[in-house]
């Protein structure tokens, strides 16, 4: 008999604390079933968020550092330049990753800092009990935007991934939901390629994925599957924005010439 | 041993890798920038890494996960960036992970100055992080001190598993002196905790216990290593104390000034001292045992210190303040007046 599925390696057999209906149970499998992929778990060091994935290391059976909030990708950078030959993987959600934490994505990126990234999106903060996040759409209600989050007043969507994109130091750079089996195939893809970009040393791999939060947007998983669909999706466009296929910050050729000729 | 003449900052990020810090990570600040910018140079040598981060925040958090590699690590940085870095020390605290946090102490509050000043004593003491946080202080007051402590600093973080802080002052940064030099040492070997792969079993470098009393029993763990170091680590200088009436007691800069200006009102038949707290957390309490007529505790802040001064000896003999602030540097002359001020108004020979 062949087994065709299972519970992956790095995935350890415990009940996780997630609400019904989120989804953060199927991202947690996609990144365990890259590390089996790449048999890396015994050389993996994962970083965890404030959030409510803080307790994510519970759940992989990997090493793990837990981060203060939104200090995910400089704790990261401290363990992959002092163990270079190592995995080293960040785990954080849209508040973590790009409020508090804006500056620390965005400079482990322009360094091309060699991790992996595995951005979360749910649009608000879950685990406080949702309150407004950058990347709460307009017009959402949240505990801190009851009356729908009004763009004069608060700004629009951060649409970061896109932002990171731009970035020399990005190999990789994606967006994918997790609402349905195709779309789940196509974020298995890109958490791959995610870390596929870190292993073969060409800059730093994110994905964003667009997740739900039932509780907090007030509806049951089924509803809030579609309400990502319907709202998430078309403000937050999925597919591989970056795919380098050499090393992302590979020295430019300094115009020396034309240095010369102007002084 | 070299003997070389040594800007303060350097002659520290030097003793630093001769200790096998293998990794540096800092953000430029005033009066400090030369231990990063002898880093950026001389730890690649040493097989070793710098990285300029884009913020004290970012800095003192590649120290965390750098120190939970299991590596020698360090940062430096100036008040403003101390501030800054009281987050991360305290996760780093929490997560019992060893490194050494240096602050080359300037004007403050706020942007202040950079000029010397001891004005961060309670946030290094009392503070370094939210919550029930500490970390062994040492207060050099010589380059050469700033060179010895290097190794000291770390011995005791590796010891304690906590971070140790080395609380200088801009004039020990920025001033030349001779310094003799350790010889190199090797690199340890990463601790059997660090997060290094999870072969054999996983690691989990983490400062979250949900439940209050997980917390407490974590939190009386850490109590029982600052009684640990409270019991072990006192450290401090005598100067002419046994027959003193008058005991001056001042740390880093100012105890130089001070050992001066004890010689000078010495020389005029007035019977002071000094005490010179060198670690400022444990403060050396046991020194306080003694009951000289007076104490007098002399600062470069509003007056700090002179707290610790009184708890230590408990109302038993009157305890007086002198300070500067805003990065003035008291001099010979003030403080031998102060003394002699005492004397005056207490009656010869204090």
């Amino acid at each position: 008999m062949i087994q065709v599925a299972g519970r992956p390696r790095a995935l350890l057999d415990v009940p996780m604390h997630y609400c019904p209906g989120c989804t953060h149970g199927i991202i947690h499998r996609l990144v365990a079933e890259a590390i089996d992929k790449f048999g890396i778990r015994e050389r993996t060091i994962g970083v965890a968020c404030v959030g409510c994935s803080v307790l994510a290391y519970d759940y992989f059976d990997v090493d793990f550092q837990q981060a203060a909030h939104g200090r995910a990708p400089a704790v990261a950078t401290g363990i992959k330049r002092v163990l270079p030959d190592r995995v080293v993987f960040t785990y954080q959600g849209d508040g973590d990753l790009a409020s508090i934490g804006a500056a620390e994505i965005l400079h482990a990126a322009v360094r091309g800092e060699r991790i992996t990234v595995i951005f979360v999106n749910n649009g608000l903060y879950g685990m406080t009990g949702g309150q407004m996040a950058p990347t709460t759409l307009p017009g959402m209600k949240t505990t801190t935007t009851p009356g729908g989050r009004d763009v004069r007043v608060h700004g629009g969507p951060l649409r970061i991934t896109e932002m990171l994109a731009t970035l020399d130091g990005v190999a990789y750079a994606a967006r994918e939901a997790v609402t349905s089996p195709a779309r789940i195939h196509r974020a298995r893809r890109a958490v791959e390629a995610a870390f596929r970009a870190q292993i073969e040393d060409r800059g730093l791999g994110i994905v964003e994925l667009l997740s739900t939060c039932p509780v907090n947007w007030g509806l049951n998983p089924v509803d809030a599957i579609a309400w990502c669909e319907a709202h998430m999706v078309p403000a937050y466009p999925l597919g591989v924005m970056k795919d380098l296929p050499g090393r992302a910050d590979a020295p430019k050729e300094m115009p020396r010439e034309t240095a010369h000729a102007n002084a | 041993m070299t003997r070389l003449l040594m800007k303060g900052n350097e002659a520290l990020a030097e003793a630093a890798i001769r200790a096998g810090c293998r990794a540096y990570f800092g953000y430029p600040i005033t009066p400090q920038n030369e231990v990063g910018e002898y880093m950026s140079h001389r730890l690649p040598e040493a097989h070793g890494v710098f990285l300029q981060a884009e913020s004290e925040v970012a800095a003192i958090n590649m120290v965390y996960g750098a120190a939970g590699a299991g590596v020698r690590v360090m940062t430096s940085t100036s008040s403003p960036g101390f501030s800054l870095m009281t987050e991360g020390l305290s996760y780093i605290i929490a997560s019992r992970l060893p490194c050494l946090v240096v602050n080359v102490m300037r004007g403050g509050p706020g942007l202040g100055n950079i000029a010397p000043s001891q004005a961060d004593y309670f946030q290094v003491t009392r503070a370094p992080g939210h919550g029930d946080a500490h970390g062994v202080v040492l207060a050099p007051s010589t380059v050469q001190e700033m060179v010895d402590m290097v190794g000291l600093a770390f011995t005791l973080a590796e010891r304690y598993r906590l971070p140790a802080m080395i609380a200088a002052d801009g004039i020990l940064g920025q001033m030349m002196e001779p310094v003799t030099l350790p010889d190199p040492i090797e690199p340890p070997s990463p601790p059997a905790w660090a997060t290094t792969g999870a072969v054999g079993g996983r690691h989990l470098i983490s400062s979250i216990y949900l439940q209050p009393e997980e917390l407490e029993a974590h939190v009386l763990g850490l109590m029982a290593t600052y009684d640990e170091i409270r019991a072990n680590e006192q450290r401090w200088e005598d100067y002419r104390t046994d027959d003193a009436d008058l005991i001056v007691v001042a740390f880093g800069t100012v105890a130089r000034i001070a050992r001066s200006a004890v010689d000078r009102v010495r020389a005029e038949g007035l019977r002071a001292g000094l005490l010179r707290p060198i670690t400022l957390w444990p403060f050396p309490t046991d020194a306080f045992a003694r009951t000289p007529r007076r104490w007098l505790a002399v600062e470069m802040n509003s007056g700090m210190m002179v707290e610790d001064v009184r708890l230590a000896t408990g109302g038993r003999a009157p305890v007086e303040s002198y300070g500067r602030v805003g990065g003035v540097v008291p001099t010979l002359v003030e403080i031998a007046g102060i003394i002699q001020t005492i004397a005056a108004r207490e009656g010869v020979p204090v």
